[in-house]
Order: C-alpha cells, then sequence, then structure tokens
C-alpha cells in the first residue's frame, strides 16, 4: 500500500523533470524575487541598523531563506483538485483503492523534493555568494529548520487541499484560489515578517496558521527565535497540522455525498 | 477599418454572454471582484506597514509610492480585463480548444482575448483612480489642465507595454507543452515596476526598464505627475514602449499560431 504512495511521488518527480522549462522560469523567479526584494529591504532599512527587531543581515537571510522554503512547500494542488472536480475525472479516483487526498498529497511532495533538490540547493548556494546571508553553524538549528519547512509543506498543503475541494460545492472556486494565493503570500511572512506587522495585528495572526508556513521556520533559521521559543514554534505548527485535518475529513465527507459532475 | 467594425461587434457578443454566465454564477462574480481588490490591497498593506518603520524608500515618501501604485492599478485592470490569459496554455493548448479558434474567421488573438474576456477587473482601475486622485491632493501638485489627456495616454502606453509582454510569454505554450509554466513567471515578475525603480542596483533596473518593461507600468509614466521625481524622458517613452512592445508580442503570436499542430484528442 505505502508503495503505492511512493509511485505517485516518484511519477510526479519525474514528471516535473520532464517539463524543462517549468524549471528554468523557476530558477529565474526565485532570482529574481529574491533580488528585488533584497534591494527593496536595503531602501527600506536605509540608515537604521534594525527594523523589527532584524538586523540587516538577518532580513537578508530572512528574505533569501523564505523564498527557498517556499520552492520546497509551495504547489498547485488546489487548481488541479478544482480542474478535476469540474471535469469529473475525481469520480474515477474516488474508486479506486487509494485515498484520493493522500495522492494529492504524494503528488505535492514529488513537486516538492524536486524543487527542494534542484532549486533549492543549488539556489541557497548561488544566494549565499551573491548577497550577505548569514547561514547558522548550529548543525541542530539545521535540522530543526528542515522538520519545520516539512510542517511547512503539509501545513501549506491542507489548506490547497480545502482550497481545492471547494470546488464540490461552488461552481466556480477560481476567485476563492487567487484569494488564498495572495492571503498566503502577504500573512505567512514571505514578502514581509509578521514582526513588522502592527501590534493588533500580529496577535490576530497568532491565530491563524499563516504564519506557521514560512514566519516561524525563517525565525528559527535566522536566529530570531532561539532556547525554548524553538521548541515552541515547533509545537505550533504540529498543532495546526492536527487541527487542519478535521476540516479536511469533513469536507471530504460531505462532498462525496454531493459530488455532482458537470458535463463530463 | 471593417476589421475593426466586425471585432467591435463581436466584442458586444461576447460580452453579452459573458454577462449570461456571470448571472449564472453570481456570487463567484462577487469573490472574483473581492479576491482582485485583496490582490491590490496586499500591496497597499506591504507599503504602509513598510512606511511605518521608515520615512522613506530611497527619496521616496509614502504618498509618492502609493500615488505611483495607485496609476500602476488603472492599467493593470484594463490590461486584465482584456487579456486574461493566465490558462492560455491549459485551457487552449493541452485541451486542444485553439483548433476551434483557428476554424474561425476572426483574428485569434481577438478570439482568445474576447473569450477571456474579464470586466470585474476594471473596478481595480477605479480604485487605481481614486487612491491616485487622493495622494494627488496630499501631496499638494498643482492640476493642469493636459493631465488628465496625458494620463490616458500614459494609461494607453502601460497597457499595450503589458498586452505585448504577457502576448509574447503566452505565446511559449505554442513551444512547450508545460501546461503550468508561464503563469507562475507572469504572477511574479509584474510586481516590481511599482515602487521606485532607483532603489534596484543597475542589472534589475535594466531588466525593468528594457526587457521586462515593468517599469512602465508604474514609476515611469507616473512620474510625469509628480514634481519631485519628473523624468520627462522616461516618462514620454511610455507610448513609444508600448507600441513596440504591443508590436513585438504580436509579431510572435503569429509565428506561435503557426507552430500550433493541435492536441489529437
Amino acid at each position: 500500500m505505502a508503495s503505492a504512495y511512493l509511485d505517485f511521488i516518484r511519477i510526479r518527480f519525474l514528471t516535473m523533470l520532464a517539463y524543462r522549462v517549468n524549471y528554468y522560469s523557476g530558477i529565474v523567479i526565485y532570482a529574481i524575487n529574491i533580488g528585488a526584494y533584497y534591494f527593496m529591504w536595503k531602501a527600506i532599512y536605509g540608515s537604521a541598523e534594525t527594523l523589527g527587531g532584524f538586523t540587516v543581515a538577518q532580513m537578508t537571510t530572512y528574505i533569501a531563506v523564505s523564498w527557498m522554503a517556499r520552492a520546497f512547500y509551495f504547489n498547485n494542488l488546489d487548481r488541479e483538485i478544482s480542474n478535476e472536480i469540474r471535469d469529473g475525472s475525481v469520480a474515477v479516483q474516488m474508486t479506486r483503492p487509494i485515498s484520493y487526498l493522500m495522492v494529492k498529497m504524494m503528488q505535492g511532495l514529488g513537486e516538492g523534493v524536486f524543487r527542494l533538490l534542484l532549486l533549492m540547493v543549488p539556489g541557497m548556494i548561488v544566494v549565499t555568494f551573491m548577497f550577505p546571508v548569514s547561514l547558522p553553524t548550529d548543525p541542530v538549528r539545521w535540522v530543526i529548520f528542515f522538520v519545520m519547512i516539512w510542517f511547512s509543506f503539509l501545513i501549506n498543503t491542507q489548506l490547497n487541499l480545502m482550497t481545492g475541494l471547494f470546488a464540490f460545492f461552488v461552481e466556480n472556486n477560481e476567485g476563492l484560489m487567487r484569494m488564498k494565493r495572495v492571503l498566503i503570500d502577504l500573512l505567512s511572512g514571505v514578502i514581509l515578517p509578521m514582526a513588522f506587522f502592527p501590534g493588533w495585528a500580529q496577535a490576530a495572526l497568532n491565530w491563524l496558521p499563516f504564519p506557521a508556513i514560512t514566519y516561524l521556520p525563517s525565525s528559527v533559521f535566522t536566529g530570531r527565535l532561539a532556547g525554548g521559543d524553538v521548541w515552541n514554534a515547533l509545537a505550533v505548527q504540529a498543532i495546526w497540522f492536527a487541527v487542519l485535518i478535521v476540516p479536511i475529513l469533513l469536507m471530504w465527507r460531505a462532498a462525496r455525498r454531493r459530488l455532482f459532475v458537470q458535463g463530463g | 477599418m471593417q476589421q475593426m467594425i466586425f471585432n467591435l461587434s463581436l466584442f458586444r457578443e461576447y460580452i453579452a454572454n459573458y454577462m449570461k454566465t456571470k448571472l449564472t454564477y453570481r456570487a463567484d462574480f462577487w469573490v472574483e471582484v473581492f479576491s482582485d481588490l485583496m490582490f491590490s490591497a496586499t500591496n497597499l498593506i506591504f507599503i504602509f506597514v513598510v512606511f511605518q518603520h521608515t520615512p522613506a524608500l530611497g527619496d521616496w515618501s509614502e504618498a509618492e509610492v502609493v500615488f505611483v501604485y495607485g496609476y500602476f492599478m488603472i492599467p493593470y485592470g484594463i490590461f486584465s480585463t482584456f487579456t486574461n490569459l493566465w490558462n492560455f496554455s491549459e485551457r487552449y493548448i493541452a485541451k486542444g480548444e485553439m483548433d476551434r479558434i483557428l476554424t474561425r474567421p476572426a483574428g485569434s488573438l481577438t478570439q482568445v482575448m474576447l473569450e477571456n474576456v474579464d470586466p470585474p477587473s476594471l473596478i481595480g482601475s477605479l480604485i487605481g483612480l481614486c487612491i491616485m486622485g487622493a495622494s494627488w491632493s496630499q501631496l499638494g501638485l498643482a492640476f493642469h489642465w493636459y493631465d488628465p489627456l496625458v494620463l490616458i495616454v500614459m494609461t494607453l502606453g502601460s497597457v499595450l507595454v503589458y498586452m505585448g509582454l504577457y502576448t509574447a510569454l503566452a505565446t511559449i505554450s505554442f513551444y512547450t507543452d508545460a501546461p503550468t509554466g508561464i503563469a507562475p513567471l507572469m504572477y511574479n515578475i509584474q510586481n516590481y515596476g511599482r515602487y521606485p525603480i532607483q532603489i534596484y542596483n543597475k542589472g534589475i533596473r535594466f531588466l525593468l526598464t528594457w526587457l521586462l518593461p515593468f517599469a512602465f507600468v508604474g514609476v515611469y509614466p507616473a512620474s510625469f505627475f509628480l514634481e519631485r521625481h519628473r523624468d520627462l524622458v522616461m516618462a514620454w517613452l511610455t507610448p513609444v514602449m508600448g507600441v513596440i512592445f504591443w508590436a513585438i508580442g504580436l509579431w510572435i503570436w503569429r509565428r506561435g499560431v503557426k507552430r500550433y499542430r493541435g492536441a489529437g484528442s
């Protein structure tokens, strides 16, 4: 059974390899994003030493590592699922003796592993040469970081599954998917660390799953969070992962009852 | 001329059809409007939050950066209305819908653009205009009789820059089967022309000015109205760049269409 799921990871990995243009355009995107945000933050800092508790060096590292982590956890599962729901092929998949949601998750993982090995690792090396990035020297921090971006992947994928499954309940969830993408980029901390938000916004964000996706792992990596806070951050991620399972299962159960294929 | 009238009549038909489908999915319409606005709100939030920590970006004040953003929203809204090519490669290449397009007498690009027309995006343009107006008075800029005319010319130039670039990028899908290759590229790079170009290093500035000239959809044309940052040469290059890039986009599209072989299904 497990080997069937492993195959889904492998197949997606190979599919990604086949689409070279995607790979090259991915490299260009991440290079431009990191570069542009680096210069923007340099201008924002101006002559200031620290802003929002981040030094310039920490901020540079934060931007680089956040984008690189995004390469790993990012996927388009929401779009894939809603396409399959709309063209009806989800019905065939449901008859198979494997869990549809798990298959999707594994495909997302195949994509993530592909980008981790072929984009994130070489990208990180290039970035350290180009920009004043300071990597942590403590091996424990590296290990924790990789555990944390694993949770980032899980949580982000869960949100994608939920957004995709909405296609069962509304005829067209295009707007919802766009909204989710924008929300995650803003509120997860990729373009703006949570520490920059005003106090009330930070308090509100603590009750949402988004900061667990980027802000927490990147803060640990840059050393903004240390000691007991690191374990706290990890616990927050684990709790969000557990909590988000509930709505997905509920949606999935409701969806199976009301599946209705448009056209076909 | 006759072609033009024919296309306009097509446009009317497509809009009528659009209305009918949207009336069936009414809730989606509002979700879509809302999500478009969220996208702009996100970027404005970024600007507002950042300026809580710094008085200036380069030597641009908050109101000036917001002004540029407001300007950007106007051409961006018009562009998204008519060039909604985000799922071009999925829908027309992978699923082979291009077959249907090519058997008809109207221009292929015209049809693709009209089939995906997305009027709710225009609401973004209106809000952009309001934002621009608000920062205009906040900055105490003088108002000349020719300013609205210049704004129209600049907007047209910016829209053409965008349309040309995105048509060219969509054409890539004639050459590769990658179903998702271009959309994220489009989504990401467009972000950077709306911030003061002076903050970037030479490489990115060159990229945003001459290669992927997104700076002509933001900071250059908007600088015409900002007395402190006025750069007349770059501002007036906007319509010129618009025509050049639109021509390039069209030319690439025509070449790409010839390569289309159908999806075989």
